[in-house]
């Protein structure tokens, strides 16, 4: 695997393995000194050319946890806006000498255009409305920790479909792993064919609910409202948000996920996420774990060479203070 | 005097197909008979002849965009592809909504080896408010005016276009667009565009605009054609519209000929083009109106650009493809006969231009020389850096197409042989 651009391009195995080996990532954090030097001496460029500082700031550290340097490239979002040539940014950086680009843009497929350019690794942070594979590996992975085996377990993912890349990368990943997904959005937030995808779709809440193994919640946009794709925040509030009264008749073992950054009072009710169930703080954690895992696969040495078994004191080593 | 003698091929036109040598003395078609012995001879064996394509779609770069075409260029390319009579688009810098635009470019076209006819603006600056001066323009020698870009959208000005223009030999054209229904659109909407996440333009916003324009062509008994049509549904409305007498035609891009959503996974901007690929249902009916006719015309949409323009993010990519190169092999690839392909390329768009109804195209004495030799066997590997056309856009780049233009004869001069430009 030399790019990790969306889930569609991983096996079933790729994705177990990666599920696999990120415990041994997540032990790392747990250490004294939590730093291991699987990748030193590689540079892994953090392209970001929209706004995400929890994304930005996980890959950094997942990235230095693994003892490679990080170089942040803040890309003028008003350059993007007058369409700058991909080309020569990605030559820039082909230039000099980067292994990994993790690229995040607000236009779909910018990730695949990059790998026409590169001959680093790109790992792809989220393109528009399309891809988000590590925010899925992350979901799967904190769902596992919950759940156990997703295998015929019951994920309902409700909010605005349409316009979100977690959910095109969560669905792909979760369907992969024999989850059952149930969309639930209003018409005009599905994309035009969800027949063609392995979901159920709903415009019911409270009926999903009733047998949800875990519910997935996506952010919603205030934006929406202008472009007549709802009336309102408060509809929507009523009819597809987790009010209070819809988090009370969950059981406290139905884990409530977000990939944040919540909006309280519209798709989640203001109190609803200090309930123990609500794992948002799970999911930033493994995301972390998930991302060294993604890096390691791809810039590490060899296959099975997993930091978790390579003695501390050579972590110790590099960046103890006496 | 210069004298031509084509040999050994098989002769297709509006009467039919028949093994036949072709003589050419100075920029007429003659007996055989008549041929000096001096005349230059031309193999055309295991080839076919055929009159010269006539493309009713093409944007020829001049005036305002010569970064990306010139007439010079776009001139070679016309003749490479076969097309010796190219119908330059309207949307140029500045748009061509008077006469005095008209005769300047003209003037520039005489840099093309090609025929250049010009299409005029529907409204002023093709902006959509007020209607250009159609007589003047009729009266200058355009035959087709059309907003290209974003087609007449105020049903209103239609109506009052189709009705003005009836006095003067002019053809309303129309690219069938519903905007408000595909604004924002990077792709067609449905399975590819749900996966790719892009934001889609549902075949509706098309088939709309046409019948909303078919009500009006009835309305006003006033001619229209459509430009660049891509979907199952907007060929059966038009073919219905023709059958109940409606003086309507329509043409398709060759690229809707062969390219569908699917292929566009791999977000490859030189396939972004507007209208945009459809499904591969699309696809197939497109092949089967042209088979059946109820397509009139296949045009190659031409549209240069430079690298920079597509080498961006896909949805800051401008769109087009150019085609005047690969459009005669995109059709000849598909399943589609050749006396079809010819019909649909050259005898009905000559009709539509008005340069005669295909009972005067035919390849017989008498007749002016534009002809084209062309060997549909022929393979080739589609690459803008060896074409002609200054664009480095192409929607075919990388894709091996069957059949080529061996031989171009405009008005008796030979400017393509053996697939090079000569002249």
């Amino acid at each position: 695997m030399k790019h990790l651009l969306s889930i569609d391009e991983l096996t079933e195995a790729d994705l177990r393995e990666v599920l696999r080996i990120t415990p041994s990532f997540a032990e790392v954090a747990q250490r004294r000194i939590a730093k291991v030097p699987a990748l030193r001496g590689q540079t892994v460029a953090l392209l970001f050319y929209e706004d995400s500082t929890r994304t930005r700031l996980s890959f950094e550290i997942a990235a230095k946890r693994l003892s490679a340097d990080t170089l942040n490239v803040s890309v003028n979002t008003s350059s993007v806006n007058k369409g700058e040539s991909l080309r020569d940014t990605a030559e820039t950086i082909e230039a000099m000498g980067i292994d990994a680009v993790v690229v995040r843009h607000r236009s779909s497929g910018v990730p695949w255009q990059l790998t026409k350019w590169l001959d680093a690794s790109v790992i792809n942070a989220g393109d528009g409305w399309h891809q988000h594979p590590t925010q899925a590996l992350l979901d799967c992975f904190t769902l596992q920790q919950k759940l156990g085996d997703l295998a015929g377990s019951h994920i309902v993912m409700v909010g605005d479909i349409k316009h979100s890349r977690v959910a095109r990368s969560d669905i792909s990943a979760l369907t992969m792993l024999g989850a059952e997904v149930t969309l639930v959005a209003p018409p005009t937030l599905l994309p035009p064919a969800t027949d063609t995808w392995p979901v159920r779709t709903s415009h019911d809440l409270d009926s999903a609910l009733a047998d949800a193994d875990a519910v997935y919640l996506l952010r919603m946009q205030n934006e929406r409202q202008n472009e007549a794709l709802v009336p309102d925040l408060r509809e929507y509030t009523t009819l597809y948000g987790l009010t209070a009264e819809r988090a009370a008749r969950l059981s406290p073992t139905v884990p409530i996920l977000h990939p944040g950054p919540m909006n309280r009072g519209v798709e989640i009710a203001a109190d609803v996420p200090d309930l123990d169930q609500v794992v948002v703080v799970d999911q930033v954690r493994n995301g972390v774990a998930v991302r060294m895992a993604v890096l390691f696969l791809l810039l590490g040495s060899g296959a099975g060479d997993v930091p978790g078994v390579s003695p501390e004191p050579v972590a110790a080593a590099e960046g103890a203070t006496p | 005097m210069s004298a031509l003698l084509i040999r050994g091929g098989t002769v297709i036109d509006s009467t039919g197909s028949r093994n036949e040598d072709i003589a050419v003395v100075d920029d007429m078609i003659v007996p055989t008979g008549a041929a000096p012995s001096s005349a230059t001879v031309i193999d055309a064996s295991n080839c076919v002849i055929s009159t010269g394509l006539v493309d009713l779609h093409a944007h020829l770069g001049e005036p305002g965009d010569e970064a990306a075409e010139t007439m010079a260029t776009g001139g070679r390319a016309a003749v490479l592809g076969g097309f010796t009579t190219v119908l330059a688009m309207s949307n140029t810098m500045p748009p061509v909504d008077t006469a005095a635009v008209v005769e300047h470019i003209r003037s520039l076209a005489k840099a093309a080896l090609c025929r250049v006819e010009i299409a005029g603006c529907v409204t002023v600056g093709a902006a959509g408010t007020h209607l250009a001066p159609l007589g003047e323009l009729a009266e200058a020698g355009v035959a087709f005016v059309t907003d290209c870009g974003a087609g007449v959208q105020n049903p209103l000005l239609m109506r009052r276009a189709l009705e003005y223009a009836k006095p003067f030999a002019l053809t309303i054209a129309q690219p069938a667009d519903c905007v408000e229904l595909s604004v924002g659109a990077e792709m067609h909407e449905g399975e590819w565009s749900s996966r790719l996440g892009l934001p889609g333009a549902p075949a509706e916003a098309e088939e709309i605009m046409v019948m909303r324009d078919i009500a009006l062509a009835r309305l006003t008994g006033a001619r229209l054609h459509f430009q660049t049509l891509s979907t199952a549904g907007s060929f059966a409305i038009v073919s219905a519209a023709q059958r109940s007498g409606l003086n309507v035609s329509a043409e398709i891009a060759s690229h809707h000929l062969a390219l569908s959503d699917a292929d566009l996974a791999s977000y490859n901007s030189c396939r972004k083009v507007e209208p945009p690929l459809r499904t591969r249902d699309d696809v197939n009916a497109a092949c089967v109106s042209i088979s059946s006719g109820a397509l009139d015309c296949i045009v190659s949409d031409h549209t240069p650009h430079t690298t920079d323009r597509k080498e961006r993010p896909f949805d800051h990519a401008a769109s087009g493809s150019v085609g005047l190169e690969t459009a005669l092999a995109v059709a000849l690839s598909q399943d589609i006969d050749i006396t079809s392909v010819l019909r649909a390329m050259s005898w009905r768009p000559a009709e539509l231009l008005g340069l005669g109804p295909p009972s005067e195209r035919t390849i017989s004495p008498g007749v002016i020389a534009d002809l084209i030799i062309i060997d549909p066997h022929e393979r080739f590997s589609v690459s803008t850096r060896t074409q002609a056309t200054a664009g480095t856009n192409s929607a075919f780049e990388g894709v091996e197409l069957r059949g080529r233009v061996r031989t171009t004869i405009v008005g008796g001069r030979v400017v393509v042989q053996n697939g090079q430009v000569t002249a």
